[in-house]
């Protein structure tokens, strides 16, 4: 169905919802490759006025990718919760937006709209929003997740240790652990992107964690972010596996090109819960996503890379994720070309996530060859901060030697827990204590080199 | 009221430095209140300058052309349909395709060749600059030990890694050899990759070649590159493939 707008004697019409909402979106280098974005600043806004006085109702009766042939979209129809819903049923996309930003939308009454709200109806409402709004409805959600710890409480900041090695090198990552865990990183999980996908190698990798895990008595979780058919196969070899990792896109296509589908996650799922390696609670998967993945993978079927996102968390949601997060800026400058387009796409994807329920944190990131720098991530980091987000990384002096980008150091963190007076999740917290790492004030305390943790070397 | 100042440093070092040995990754940074001391901090700020000006170095290709009359091959000079590093950053599309004139320049030429050579900038003319003379040095002996036919070089500004199908498509060789700068990392402003594609022709995507990566003197060093290329093209060749199927037993036959 067309929608218009008419701006003085210029008539903008719109063939279609996808087509509605690829207008609306603020510019990105990624659309426009596409060719999706607005042709002048003016159709931009025209489609955003349109879009406000849009009924959510349109999008439980139009799709943006085809039912038939798209098991996302399925998956978006059949899961939405219409009790859930009905409180705003009535609304437009703009009334949406303006509830949202009021007293009456708190803590509780967001987390009982979760299941409600789908991912297009998420994404339009996101388009009508300055950086201002994301954060402030963002941080009134608060998703808690559990598995040896809480991660997500309202005042905590977590941290993914990522100690990466070019070649997967035990001793190397090992070092990378305990420099992270020395500086207060690794409550959220400790995670290594392996060099090579092979089930042995990450076999070796997935012992060594658990062995550190056990041995310093961690209250924290592992993961090495293989391909799930590579975990699946380990799960089945009774590998410790704790997190269950996969890369994750909007559309059925786009998770073709990752070689996975519904039923696939479905088993691997399955498959880790009968592990029963969680003490405090059963969130057990990670996911990872990213704007623009469906565009790479030649997947997105004319729908706005924010959209396509925003429909990634429906795959999330499924599987009730221990974390999950954005890896807003590692794509390229095809994608989101400098610190402006990163940073908002970053609070887009932190926003939506969390309307939909989601435990949903961010790699701030960059590469080399993206308009971006180290005082970009520094404001993305303090926003993000503000706006409650889960988790972030922790990367040795933001260095990844092994992906070759930046993303947040161990030092990043301890500066947004200073500056916003957040703290690690309440078990790992006790066990810096404990270890005399980290004093109640988020200070790190003077390391002795006869510290227990370096006793490994 | 009395203002505490320390005459010394505020930095206090971590106790593990000994780590190090076991890691390239920046630990034991040592921290002044929750910060990363400013030696360090300038350290990162030096090696993402190297990083970025590799991004915007521009091939230094008088100097290419010239020191590369030694292998008495015929060199042409192309660039793609991306204007400028900013449309090439932002236009993957454009950077893949070659422009008008580059097109006229190698239609109608009759060549006769097995392998055709082709150097793009990438995202690091840096990486050609300092790297590709010295690997085809020893490449180029080897190939044309073996026999092999060698089409016209081709010197290529603002190009991304397919293009080499189009020129190895209108060269009519068999196999298109690309040597490109790869992404700058951090420690690797001039890493160079090697792309190999058999039967190269426009709309072949990554699955259909295969890719030596970190060629530098720090990586993989010129001669492994030589002789891992050589082996390559040998079996890519014999096989009639290359990409997901041409699979790397090199180190079975050694």
């Amino acid at each position: 169905m067309p929608y218009h707008f008419t701006i003085k004697s210029q008539r903008y019409v719109f063939d279609d919802l996808k087509t509605l909402l690829a207008k609306a979106t603020p510019f990105r280098s990624g659309d426009a490759l596409a060719g999706l974005t607005a042709s002048s600043y003016e159709e931009r806004v025209a489609a955003q006025i349109a879009l406000a006085d849009l009924p959510l109702k349109t999008f439980l009766n139009e799709v943006v990718v085809p039912y038939e042939t798209d098991e996302i979209t399925r998956l978006i129809i059949e899961e939405h919760d219409a009790g859930a819903f009905a409180p705003i049923s009535h609304f437009t996309v703009g009334e949406l937006r303006d509830w949202l930003l009021s007293d009456a939308a708190n803590t509780n009454t967001l987390e009982e709209l979760a299941d409600g709200l789908t991912p297009e109806m998420v994404a339009a409402v996101c388009k009508l929003m300055r950086n201002q709004d994301l954060i402030l409805v963002a941080q009134k959600c608060e998703v808690v997740t559990q598995f040896r710890n809480t991660i997500g409480l309202h005042g905590n900041l977590s941290t993914r240790l990522q100690p990466n090695h070019p070649t997967d090198d035990a001793k190397g990552i090992a070092a990378s652990i305990v420099d992270g865990l020395l500086y207060g990183s690794g409550d959220a999980v400790i995670g290594i992107n392996p060099a090579t996908d092979s089930p042995a190698a990450v076999a070796n990798l997935l012992n060594m964690l658990d062995g550190l895990i056990s041995k310093f008595n961690i209250p924290t979780q592992s993961c090495v972010l293989a391909h799930v058919t590579t975990t699946l196969q380990l799960i089945n070899q009774n590998a410790p596996v704790d997190l269950v990792f996969q890369s994750i896109g909007g559309t059925e296509q786009t998770n073709r090109s990752f070689g996975i589908s519904l039923s696939l996650l479905d088993e691997v799922y399955e498959a880790a819960l009968s592990l029963e390696r969680g003490t405090v609670g059963d969130n057990l998967m990670y996911f990872e996503t990213g704007q623009g993945s469906s565009l790479s993978a030649n997947a997105h079927h004319g729908v706005d890379q924010q959209t396509c996102e925003a429909r990634a968390y429906a795959v999330a949601r499924r599987y009730s994720p221990m974390l999950v997060n954005s890896v807003v800026g590692f794509i390229g400058p095809e994608y989101l070309y400098d610190g402006k387009q990163i940073i908002r796409a970053a609070l887009e994807d932190h926003f939506c996530a969390k309307l939909l329920g989601l435990p949903m944190g961010v790699d701030i990131c960059y590469t080399n060859h993206a308009e971006a720098d180290q005082d970009d991530m520094d404001s993305l980091l303090t926003l993000l901060g503000v706006a409650g987000c889960n988790f972030i990384m922790g990367v040795p002096g933001a260095d990844d030697i092994m992906l070759n980008y930046q993303s947040t150091s161990f030092h990043d963190a301890l500066y947004l827990r200073k500056v916003l007076d957040k703290k690690p999740s309440p078990e790992f917290e006790a066990w810096l204590l404990k270890q005399q790492i980290m004093d109640g004030d988020g200070n790190r305390l003077p390391i002795h080199a006869e510290h227990f943790l370096l006793n490994e070397f | 009221m009395s203002l505490y100042i320390p005459k010394h440093t505020t930095v206090e070092q971590d106790e593990w430095q000994s780590l190090k040995a076991f890691t390239a990754a920046r630990i034991a940074l040592g921290r002044t209140g929750v910060a990363i001391p400013l030696k360090e901090a300038l350290q990162f700020k030096l090696a993402h300058a190297h990083a970025r000006d590799a991004v915007y170095a521009a091939l230094q290709e008088k100097e290419l052309m010239q020191a590369l009359q030694l292998f008495h091959l015929p060199i042409f000079s192309l660039c793609s349909k991306a204007n400028g590093r900013h449309e090439y950053l932002q236009r993957p599309d454009l950077g893949r395709q070659l422009s008008e004139p580059s097109i006229k320049q190698l239609t109608g030429k009759k060549p006769n060749g097995d392998i055709a050579l082709i150097l793009a900038d990438g995202l690091s003319a840096t990486a050609i600059n300092n790297h590709a003379l010295r690997l085809l040095q020893l490449l180029i002996p080897l190939l044309q030990q073996a026999n092999f036919l060698l089409t016209p070089i081709s010197i290529v500004q603002q190009g991304r890694v397919a293009i080499g199908d189009e020129i190895g498509s209108l060269l009519q060789a068999k196999i298109a050899l690309v040597l490109i700068g790869e992404r700058p990392g951090l420690s690797s402003p001039d890493s160079m990759g090697a792309y190999i594609t058999f039967q190269p022709t426009v709309g072949l995507t990554d699955e259909s070649r295969n890719c030596i990566s970190n060629i530098r003197p720090e990586g993989l060093n010129y001669h492994a590159a030589a002789m891992k290329i050589f082996y390559f093209i040998n079996q890519s060749l014999r096989l009639k493939i290359s990409g997901v199927n041409l699979k790397d037993e090199m180190d079975l036959l050694t």
